[in-house]
């Protein structure tokens, strides 16, 4: 049991896809204007990356090595289309917000990355949990960037204001993406080493 | 004079990298040398240019036809993987000192995310330049697009690894040092390049 937990939480530090791993990066720059629309995104690759990871440890010991790229590639493809459709039907408005970086979800190197990496060689349970853990830590990151971006930009959090005035424009806007990404890293950086 | 618009807009204003968040992973990736990012932004380049109109006659004379728009994304990923696989092929052939020069960067465009990025804008968004009615692209139109999209990923990539080759000899504090500095200087990279909004 102990070692399930560990699969999830080895998403969270070790195995970080933003600040360790460094995978993903265009969601994670691009969706993260807000801290509601960076959890938004995260929840959105969590659901792909589970399910993706559950069918690919499924079929990776039938599926001939050559072509395995392509295989894992229409399935992942395939869970983004079911995705896509669930949401434009259930929550349109997040769809629209969140516009081509839907779609773009197949090119994330995060799924292909882990099922590559981890589904291919594990049975299913530990795929899902490897993709529930990589998941939620990818969630976390985008949830902190946007709540950093957030204050700094429009002085709310989730939505709720408590900074009166505008902000600074910048920090909405590309420059401030990629700033505040790089001074998380070196945040994060700095505290994994103390340990 | 529509497409030198369409042109400034896609290569400045709009900018792949610095503005539109595409194609971030090899542009961080292979950005540490010169030499490696030129061939790696030839690449693309070619690559982002055929994918967009084989993904638009697709699209156009297959997908919408027969009410198969939902399939785009897996339709589109697929026609791009397929190729850059012909395309490898082809270079192997009939020009072997290109394929010397790009052959290590195809593979790696299938997941570049801005290939797919700019397939399924063109299919999906109005746009206007100027004064005009927003509007879908034509044929040509989407081809100017796409190639004026991919010289400024071209553009970008080769600026920012100038940048880098200086930022590799100067005493970074060691929390900095690798990929937060580098994303630092984009973040000042794509400061200056806001200066370009408003001016079409």
């Amino acid at each position: 049991m102990a070692n399930k937990l560990s699969l999830i939480t080895n998403g969270l530090l070790k195995e970080n896809p933003t600040f360790v791993l460094v995978l993903g990066m265009c969601p994670t720059l691009a969706t993260t204007t807000s801290a509601m629309n960076g959890m938004e995104m995260g929840l959105a690759t969590l659901f792909v990356l589970v399910l993706s990871n559950i069918v690919v440890s499924l079929v990776a010991p039938i599926v001939p090595d050559k072509v395995h790229i392509p295989v894992y590639i229409v399935i992942i493809a395939t869970f983004v289309t079911v995705l896509q459709l669930l949401m434009q039907a259930f929550v349109p408005d997040i769809y629209r917000t969140l516009g081509l970086f839907i779609p773009l979800i197949v090119v994330n190197c995060i799924i292909l990355g882990r099922a590559e990496a981890f589904a291919s060689k594990h049975n299913w349970l530990e795929s899902a949990l490897d993709g529930i853990g990589i998941g939620i830590g990818f969630t976390l990151s985008l949830t902190v960037i946007g709540i950093v971006r957030e204050i700094l930009g429009s002085g709310s959090v989730f939505g709720w204001k408590f900074i009166p005035g505008d902000g600074i424009l910048a920090f909405v806007m590309a420059p401030g993406a990629f700033m505040v990404l790089g001074y998380l890293m070196v945040l994060f950086n700095k505290l994994a080493k103390k340990k | 004079m529509e497409y030198f618009l369409i042109i400034i807009s896609a290569i400045f204003v709009n900018n792949i990298v610095l503005a539109q968040f595409l194609g971030i992973c090899p542009f961080l990736g292979v950005s540490s040398r010169l030499s490696t990012s030129t061939g790696m932004s030839l690449a693309v380049c070619f690559v982002i240019t055929l994918a967009t109109v084989v993904t638009y006659l697709l699209n156009r004379y297959l997908l919408v036809p027969f009410g198969l728009d939902f399939l785009q994304t897996i339709a589109f990923i697929l026609v791009i993987a397929a190729l850059v696989q012909m395309v490898e092929i082809v270079l192997k052939k009939v020009s072997p000192s290109l394929y010397q020069a790009l052959g290590i960067y195809l593979p790696l465009i299938t997941t570049n995310c801005a290939v797919l990025g700019v397939a399924i804008t063109v299919v999906t968004k109005e746009f206007s330049f100027g004064t005009q009615v927003p509007h879908m692209l034509n044929l040509a139109e989407s081809t100017v697009y796409a190639f004026a999209t991919s010289l400024g990923y071209g553009l970008s990539m080769v600026l920012f690894s100038g940048l880098r080759e200086h930022l590799a000899l100067n005493d970074v504090p060691k929390p900095f040092r690798g990929l937060p500095i580098a994303l630092i200087t984009v973040s000042i990279m794509a400061m200056a390049f806001l200066g370009f909004s408003g001016i079409v």
